[in-house]
């Protein structure tokens, strides 16, 4: 059986070569993502910007949205965001955080149930609060930030610190260009949000992980090249595996995407962005910064290397 | 590296079987699952996967002790008492007591009186948590001024209070909650100051938030006599139509002393009214009360508003009562409920609340289940061919390891959501990633001219490091997502973090045995990928 092969094999690209593109152009994107989370914002879900958003299905088979929409401004409470979502009797209605807090709030719901109970089913109700949505965030921040150290310390006791420093290069660079995303599209920016972000960051590290891993280990076997040759060769070792595994993983979101319904569609796409950008700074920015960091084989822990040796020719014993 | 003791295989297999019949009861109907439960010993575990409320429908109500609320009640309280203090003391309080938010100021300008009255004062101070915990601070901060004597409420008594008033919260709202007939309600503390509560199934919140909205607090008054000081009478609303009534600050009887309470009908009108039966104490202050104001009209008091105010014909000593005012049957039922339940002790605000239908859950279960079989055929298609009979074996692995995902959920009773089957079919792309690093590995070394026995065994000695530290990585990932994420979205920490230790026992060491069977039986020449 002829056996597909995505990636081409026993490849020699001069990815090195491409940081004088990669760099700027990187650099570029992440400055561009900083301004649009500055300037333009994201697109904040109840989650984290409280208020009302409630999930209707017309009892007739047909949302009237106009209809809708003025019944809602009606109701005096404030900018009523209607939206359609899937089929033409799905609509998603979106009110702000209501004057009077969490009273507010619950008045606000009451009213609308009063309003539209009739003509249409309340799929879903959710309300958030102003504390608790501001909790959400605080709690949402302090969880990316935390477990960013938490990865990065794992890094440092395993790899070099040069490593580490490149991990955290990509790794930031991976979140700005991800927030850069939500900036563009204006997908809603939820609790899942965090999660899709959490995520694309263990999915970059796990990246940047496999290829530093082998650019060390053929370091250690070859202190005459240099390092950019090394970290080539190294790159061009695990290319098969890099692309293999973003596909696999791009196959499985891909069908979360399509198939996974509206409620988690912003975080499948969030996620399918994320494996190309982990993806391409795992090659492209975090291995270059190495060449810069000046990272040589002989600046190797030496006692480090001798442990390494001896427990591979144990190994070889037993097996 | 290619050999297997027997009892190795044989505790994966029987780790597999375990697995499966852990996952079974999921599949089946409840009833039938409930039914087998009661013929097995009760140590055989026999649970079916929890659905998050995402899944299932209901709602989710976070809601807030209002502190401000337990403040006020605890200063109110303060009042009487310095009041029963400095009349038992009989100290006059020349200048009345006045209330701030945060205590009261006794008014007394003559320096003799205060200093008699100062330690009177000081002796309603009491330790933090009563009088046998030890070294906690105390309830009060007692000082003299030129005014008088104030005494202020310390922040460790506030918060000892709201604490106790979550705790009493929780249990009134269970038994409210539980009068409604709802099943299977989740009750809960959440950090300082909140309580969550969960009903599967329930939809429309608007009954639930009527039955636990209210704090129920009644209180029997007087009603104010023209004699009266005017610092000691306020004015009330009517609970029904527009009037207003003039009662006596001071609460002669209140709920916390009812024992019952049942709906009832009233005996020369016949309209619903409710009995209650008060406790011995409450019966006693009941009767004194009513023996000396025969002929008085006092107020019955439902959270701040005035039920009725009927005069007092004869002393009710019998402990028991009837409290009327134009209820319709309803009513009446539901404030039996309530002051059967007691008085919150104080008002809660929900601060989050989320439904789901169950129409939207169930398309959300069809949409995930969907998603992932699509994902999981994709994913096992590809790897089958670019593998060939190792993307088999990876597939084989990977079916394993959604099963063992699953069979830890319903061991561990965690709860399965949305976000948490987006976890799943995340983990499906992910866990073969292990293989794949294998697999490629075994390539490059087969490349370099090794052995087919020595180019796998390398594969799988090489790559193993490199598999442990990138699934670190995600773990601890998953692991701050559950720590710090709420909701569904721990869903999705708690299967993605299960997914990753699951992936290395099946990838690495499934797969190992799979090809270590596939070796030896053929001893082939070349690899197959």
């Amino acid at each position: 059986m002829k056996l597909l092969r995505l990636a081409p094999e026993n490849t020699k690209f001069g990815f090195m070569r491409f940081r004088r593109v990669s760099y700027p152009l990187s650099a570029t994107l992440s400055i561009i993502s900083v301004m649009m989370f500055l300037f333009v914002g994201m697109n904040y879900g109840i989650d984290f910007a409280g208020g009302t958003q409630v999930d209707m299905r017309a009892k007739s088979g047909e949302a009237h949205l106009a209809e809708l929409r003025a019944t809602a401004e009606s109701l005096g409470l404030g900018p009523v965001e209607v939206q359609q979502i899937g089929g033409e009797s799905d609509v998603i209605l979106k009110l702000n955080v209501q004057a009077g807090g969490d009273q507010g709030q619950q008045a606000a719901i009451a009213k609308l149930r009063e309003a539209f109970s009739a003509d249409y089913e309340f799929r879903s109700v959710d309300s958030v609060g102003p504390t608790v949505s501001s909790e959400l965030v605080q709690s949402g921040t302090l969880g990316v930030v935390v477990a960013i150290i938490a990865v990065l310390t794992y890094l440092w006791f395993r790899f070099e610190w040069q490593f580490a420093v490149g991990a955290i290069i990509g790794t930031m660079h991976d979140l700005l260009l991800t927030v850069g995303f939500f900036c563009v599209t204006q997908l809603e920016f939820n609790q899942t949000s965090i999660a899709a972000i959490l995520t694309i960051v263990g999915y970059s590290l796990n990246e940047t992980v496999v290829v530093l891993d082998r650019i060390r280990e053929v370091m250690r076997k070859y202190k005459r090249l240099s390092t950019a040759e090394i970290i080539d060769m190294s790159v061009n070792a695990v290319l098969p595996r890099t692309i293999m595994t973003a596909t696999t993983v791009f196959l499985a979101l891909l069908a979360l995407f399509f198939l996974g319904g509206h409620v988690i569609r912003s975080f499948s796409a969030a996620m399918i962005w994320g494996i190309f950008v982990a993806t391409y700074s795992s090659i492209f920015i975090c291995s270059p910064m190495l060449i810069y960091m000046g990272v040589r084989a002989e600046s190797f822990d030496k006692v480090r290397e001798k442990d390494a040796a001896g427990a591979e020719a144990k190994a070889r014993e037993k097996a | 590296m290619l050999r297997f003791a027997p009892w190795k295989l044989a505790s994966v297999l029987a780790l597999v079987a375990a697995a499966v019949l852990v996952i079974v009861p999921s599949f089946l109907p409840t009833q039938a699952v409930d039914g087998i439960a009661l013929r097995l010993p009760g140590f055989i575990p026999l649970r079916q996967i929890v659905l998050g409320l995402d899944l299932q429908g209901g709602a989710y109500m976070l809601m807030e002790v209002d502190s401000a609320s337990v403040v006020k009640t605890q200063v109110e309280a303060l009042r009487d008492d310095v009041r029963q203090k400095m009349r038992d003391g009989k100290i006059a309080i020349a200048g009345g007591i006045a209330v701030d938010p945060r205590g009261v100021l006794v008014r007394i300008a003559d320096p003799a009186e205060r200093a008699k009255a100062f330690p009177l004062l000081q002796s309603l101070s009491q330790p933090i948590g009563g009088p046998l915990a030890g070294g906690n601070g105390r309830t009060l901060a007692v000082a003299e001024t030129d005014a008088g004597v104030r005494l202020t409420l310390t922040d460790a008594a506030i918060a000892d209070k709201v604490r106790h008033a979550v705790g009493q919260s929780i249990e009134v709202l269970n038994r409210r909650v539980n009068a409604m007939g709802t099943k299977e309600t989740v009750i809960q503390q959440q950090g300082a100051n909140r309580v969550l509560i969960e009903v599967p199934g329930l939809q429309d919140t608007t009954k639930l938030k009527e039955i636990i909205g209210q704090t129920a607090k009644l209180e029997f008054r007087l009603v104010a006599d023209p004699g009266d000081p005017p610092n000691d009478v306020e004015t009330l609303p009517m609970q029904k139509g527009g009037a207003t009534v003039q009662v006596q600050k001071r609460v002669m009887v209140d709920g916390g002393d009812l024992v019952d309470a049942q709906q009832s009908f009233d005996q020369q009108t016949g309209e619903p009214d409710v009995t209650f039966r008060f406790n011995l104490r409450g019966g006693q202050k009941f009767g004194q009360v009513t023996s000396e104001n025969v002929g008085r009209p006092f107020a019955i008091v439902l959270d701040g508003k005035v039920i009725s105010a009927p005069v007092i014909r004869s002393p009710i000593t019998g402990g028991t009562g009837q409290i009327t005012g134009n209820f319709t049957l309803d009513e009446a039922s539901s404030l039996a409920i309530l002051l059967r339940a007691g008085a919150l002790p104080a008002k809660l605000t929900v601060v989050e609340e989320r439904t789901v239908g169950p129409g939207l859950g169930q398309d959300s279960i069809d949409a995930g289940k969907r998603a992932a079989y699509v994902g999981a055929a994709l994913v096992v298609v590809y790897m089958i061919a670019t593998y060939g009979i190792f993307g088999v074996f990876a597939d084989l692995a990977l079916a394993v390891h959604i099963l063992l995902i699953f069979a830890s959920m319903v061991l561990l009773g965690a709860t399965l959501t949305l976000p948490g089957i987006a976890g799943i079919v995340f983990t499906i792309g992910m866990a073969v990633d292990s293989n794949v690093l294998i697999y490629e590995r075994i390539r490059e070394e087969s490349h370099l001219g090794r052995s087919v026995i020595s180019a796998l065994d390398a594969g799988f000695r090489r790559a193993f490091a490199t598999i442990i530290d990138s699934n670190v990585t995600m773990f601890v990932a998953a692991l701050i997502l559950y720590l710090f994420g709420s909701g569904a979205v721990r869903g999705f920490a708690v299967s993605l973090g299960l997914g990753i230790l699951t992936s290395i026992i099946t990838a690495v060491t499934m797969t190992r045995m799979m090809i270590a069977a596939w070796y030896h039986r053929g001893r082939p020449k070349r690899l197959p990928i």
